[in-house]
């Protein structure tokens, strides 16, 4: 789960990292009493997860009340790569004096943890490390380790951070650590990091991804999910612990495993068809779940044929077969439903659904002529 | 010859007790696996369909002799389960759990690493291993599988494993071991491992590599392939059509930039002499297609 920088800024103060004072504000008047509150000159940012805000105006100054009310009226509203700003974050405006980046992530073919610092900071990290690449300190962090004090100074001298910002700096990278690592962080980034003309070092901007694996360790999560602005069809999977997403095709797909549901895409595509969602139903789907994925999927009305593709392992397909009938006993489903249905219990949910086949219900022996048969009926 | 698990492999399965770990235990030892113990803490003494349960790993392998473990318990409990399961003896662990924090499975395959340098972790969040007509340990449909050889597959996505098993067998293609290394991004055994242990046996004769999106482990497999594999790969990768920057269920599968991609992955994997298929039975095709020239050969 991706946070909005507001989120991010307010789970590093849970770490105690230094962030900018500052609120968040729905309307221009809440703006101007966060404001009031803090002091101008002011920052006002769009809270959008994506990137490009300061290009596309997303980010302005502001000096007094007048100019936040100009700012935070134009932002609210203002549609940055399709997403629209419904929610500002206003700080006090700070003086940089130079500006760093730094992340934590796990390195994937390592194992371990990986930091990077840079004391160029300010753009885009992938940038530097292309143009730049001996611009990053890398280090590689042992997770039964951790990252201590005196790992962290040898750190920051190695990435050439300002004399003055290195004590401050490797003390909040140690903080930073902490909050990736017990704020079970799939990525936490700091950019700028910034030291201000009168010493101090603080984070100006956050992006974090949280591990969803981990919610159920981290109850205070629950408010970050609340404002995720979700598909209403993606909200609705995810409240039956079903992983869909919205894609512009018509032919509906349900599969179980992320692997053949990516699959079920590819061959749907190869076939000159075009999928109108990813679902995967996970392991272990019952039937309660296998019906709930058929109402989601009925639920777009793009969706002129349904393609059902089960490789029963730890999900059985008796069970998926009854899925498939008690959706259809629920809600009237339009559109035909082609199934492809192989693996654990196969021959029991194959007769389980035997005496139903019809013109809008189809078997299918394999996965590409279930593809085809689907394309087909979305075509028709 | 397979590899990793054998009809010798003695098994136990950590949550015996529970639904899962009922039904698939039981499955794997209808299916001819060694399993000869259940470990569930507070029902040791009781047992599952004659299977008998312990309280702990380590009473379970002093009593059965077990060298492998299923771990099949929820993600809270995974994590420490694995670290049990080395602590107690044993040394080869498949763990299907999925949802397991990202975090958990760092610390802990560092563990392993420091602390169990024998100790092989195959998963989390995988569908296990089978080597047919021996050993099936996890929820790998075993009749899908066909025992003889001589094709290994290794793949990263459960359900794509069935079907690389389906495909080949339905064309009588059999298999010396099908290894499902998972999806997470931490895994314990990954492609290079699997592909050197093919490659050391002398029955495997070709593999099937199944991978997917996200991650850099299908271009680290080809970099290995390259300079160490003499025998024929035919790989199949997920996801070409995935849209980037979404998770696709697996932790894993996921792209982000130009990075992990699937163009990338088979463009890599090309480049290393592998035979890259566009799905499933174009790999499943590709691979008689090569059994057959070898046994001409």
């Amino acid at each position: 789960m991706d946070l909005f920088e507001y989120q991010g800024k307010q789970y590093f103060a849970r770490y105690g990292i230094p962030v900018s004072p500052g609120g968040v504000a729905d309307t221009v008047e809440q703006a101007v009493a966060v404001a009031s509150e803090v002091g101008y000159p002011v920052v006002v940012k769009a809270q959008v997860k994506v990137g490009g805000r300061g290009k596309a105006g997303g980010v302005k100054l502001a000096a007094n009340e007048d100019e936040l009310r100009g700012h935070a009226g134009n932002i609210l509203g203002l549609d940055i790569k399709g997403h629209v700003v419904k929610r500002l974050w206003i700080e006090r405006s700070s003086d940089i004096a130079r500006e760093y980046y730094a992340s934590f992530t796990l390195d994937r073919p390592n194992k371990k943890h990986l930091g990077m610092l840079s004391a160029q900071g300010g753009v885009e990290i992938e940038v530097v490390a292309e143009e730049n690449p001996d611009a990053i300190a890398m280090l590689s962090i042992d997770p039964l380790r951790g990252l201590d004090l005196a790992a962290a100074r040898a750190w920051v001298d190695e990435a050439s951070l300002d004399e003055a910002a290195r004590e401050q700096a490797a003390a909040l990278l140690v903080r930073l650590y902490e909050c990736y690592t017990k704020g079970d962080c799939d990525l936490a980034e700091v950019n700028p990091l910034i030291l201000t003309p009168d010493g101090r070092v603080h984070a100006l901007d956050a992006k974090v991804t949280l591990d969803e694996n981990a919610s159920f360790r981290h109850p205070e999560w629950e408010e970050f999910r609340a404002t995720e602005t979700e598909d209403p069809r993606e909200k609705m999977a995810k409240e039956k612990g079903l992983n869909y997403i919205g894609l512009d095709g018509d032919v509906g797909i349900i599969a179980n495993g992320a692997g053949l549901a990516m699959s079920t895409l590819d061959v749907v595509n190869q076939v000159g068809g075009s999928a109108a969602n990813f679902l995967d139903i996970g392991g272990g789907a019952n039937a309660d779940v296998m019906a709930a994925a058929l109402e989601v999927i009925h639920s777009d009305p793009k969706v002129k044929s349904i393609f059902v593709n089960i490789f029963g392992g730890i999900t059985r397909v008796d069970e998926v077969a009854k899925g498939v009938l008690e959706a259809l006993s629920r809600v009237t489903i339009t559109a035909p439903i082609v199934l492809r249905l192989d693996g654990t219990n196969a021959v029991e949910g194959r007769a389980i659904l035997a005496a139903h086949l019809s013109d809008t219900l189809i078997t299918e022996p394999t996965m590409l002529d279930a593809a085809r048969r689907a394309v087909a009926l979305a075509k028709a | 010859m397979s590899i990793f698990v054998d009809e010798n492999t003695k098994v136990i399965v950590q949550g015996l007790t529970g639904g899962q770990g009922r039904f698939h235990g039981l499955r794997n030892r209808d299916y001819g696996t060694k399993v000869v113990g259940g470990v569930t803490p507070g029902k040791g003494g009781t047992d599952v369909d004659g299977i008998p349960v312990f309280d702990t790993v380590a009473e379970a392998v002093a009593a059965t002799g077990a060298t492998a473990s299923f771990v099949v318990v929820p993600p809270r409990f995974a994590a420490d389960a694995i670290i049990e399961a080395a602590q107690g003896g044993i040394t080869f662990i498949v763990c299907i759990t999925e949802g397991i924090p990202a975090h958990d499975e760092a610390v802990t395959y560092n563990r392993l690493v420091e602390e169990f340098p024998g100790v092989r972790l195959l998963g989390p969040n995988c569908p296990g291993i089978i080597s047919p007509g021996k050993c099936n340990i996890g929820i790998t449909s075993g009749d899908i599988a066909l025992a003889g050889g001589p094709v290994g597959i290794v793949s990263r996505s459960g359900t794509l494993t069935y079907q690389a098993l389906y495909e080949l067998s339905s064309q009588g293609i059999g298999q010396t071991t099908c290894v499902g290394i998972g999806g997470d991004p931490v895994p314990g055994t990954n492609f290079i491992d699997c592909l050197a242990a093919f490659e050391a046996d002398p029955e495997t004769k070709a593999v099937m590599m199944i991978g997917e999106i996200g991650g850099s482990e299908e271009e680290r497999a080809a970099e290995w392939i390259t300079t160490h594999m003499t025998k024929p790969v035919v790989s199949y990768v997920a996801g070409v059509t995935a849209p980037p920057g979404r998770k696709m269920g697996h932790a894993g599968a996921i792209i982000s930039g130009s990075k992990g991609t699937a163009q990338a992955k088979m463009e890599a994997l090309a480049a290393a002499g592998v035979h890259v298929c566009q799905n499933p039975t174009e790999a499943g095709e590709k691979m008689v297609e090569i059994v057959k020239a070898l046994a001409l050969g």
